[in-house]
């Protein structure tokens, strides 16, 4: 154990909306917050870093598209091969993807809406840097809003993601039951988050950083916090790095 | 030389696209009712500085792959690759 507060990285880009309420959260759960920029090559010496929601660069040409090339990405991209915590949060998310880091994409929810509301998600492992310590099948209340947030993936590659447990949220009932009907997006299995292969890369659409405070709502987002700053001071898994 | 190309980017087949459904939606009211399967794609114009046309070529596939698609959701054809002897892509 250590009485080091874990230091979150938080990446600013041009359009990032929900940076400030990533610092605060990461604040009001225990941890150090860092603000970073997308054009420095520096992650300020982080042991996580999240990329936040909004709209990076307008959302131009793809969501995520432009972000993904931003200078900060290279260091992050050497970060997350060394098998440190990195997050994405709905726009995070997308550029993640984007990246090649998660797999997958994201495209305009099926209904054709913006989707702005409270949706139950499901913990499907706990291996991830949110997860971690909680337990298969949990079911967290955390809000949505995005235009594209339905995951999409090819056939072949939703299998071996399911076969490999790439799969760390799907939408649910408050009982953790799938239902098309609380799916707000379409997103194929019901996927609100995913993982890379070694488990230190993860990327959810709804926004735990919204839901922390109990003075403003439900508070599923406070566990994942809560695993994100232990799993920020956790060594390196061997054979990783 | 200066070459201009043509990309045009679209979501694979299957993939389901709103704005397609949205259009298709809307058309039956203007009294078109014989319209389906409409798909909206992205087209992309470049103007490209390179030695020649197979170079240019090259470079336009690459930006194709690396950054005017995703190739997770899309298809990206590369529609026309010509040289630009008039001057158009100043334009």
């Amino acid at each position: 154990m250590t009485a080091r507060a874990p230091r979150v990285g938080v990446v600013t880009f041009p359009g990032s909306l929900d940076d400030r309420d990533a610092v605060r959260a990461v604040r009001a759960m225990g941890g150090e917050a860092v603000p970073l920029w997308h054009g420095e090559r520096d992650l300020g010496g982080a042991d996580a870093v999240i990329l936040p929601g909004g709209f990076s660069y307008g959302d131009y040409l793809r969501t995520g598209a432009i972000a993904r090339f931003a200078p900060v990405m290279e260091e992050l991209r050497a970060f997350a091969d060394a098998g440190r915590p990195v997050v994405g949060i709905c726009n995070g998310f997308q550029i993640l993807c984007e990246a090649s880091l998660l797999p997958g994409a994201l495209i305009r929810n099926a209904g054709r809406r913006f989707v702005c509301r409270w949706v139950d998600v499901r913990v499907e492992t706990s291996l991830s840097p949110l997860t971690a310590g909680l337990v298969a099948g949990e079911v967290l209340r955390v809000p949505v809003k995005h235009g594209e947030g339905q995951f999409v993936a090819r056939g072949d590659e939703l299998d071996r993601m399911e076969g490999d447990g790439l799969v760390v949220f799907r939408y649910c009932d408050p009982d953790g039951a799938l239902g098309a009907e609380h799916n707000p997006n379409g997103s194929a299995a019901a996927i609100a988050g995913v993982r890379n292969e070694a488990g230190n890369v993860v990327g959810l659409m709804p926004h735990p950083e919204h839901a922390i405070d109990p003075d403003l709502g439900p508070t599923g987002g406070q566990p994942m916090f809560a695993a994100l700053l232990q799993s920020a001071l956790e060594p390196v898994a061997s054979g990783i790095r | 030389m200066r070459y201009v190309a043509r990309v045009e980017v679209s979501l694979k087949p299957g993939l389901l696209d709103p704005q397609g459904k949205a259009i298709e939606g809307s058309l039956p009211a203007l009294g078109w009712s014989n319209v389906s399967d409409v798909r909206v794609g992205k087209y992309v114009r470049l103007v490209v500085d390179a030695t020649d046309l197979e170079a240019a070529t090259t470079q336009v596939g690459d930006m194709s792959r690396r950054l005017l698609s995703n190739p997770v959701i899309e298809d990206a054809v590369i529609r026309e690759v010509v040289e630009d002897a008039v001057g158009n892509g100043r334009a």
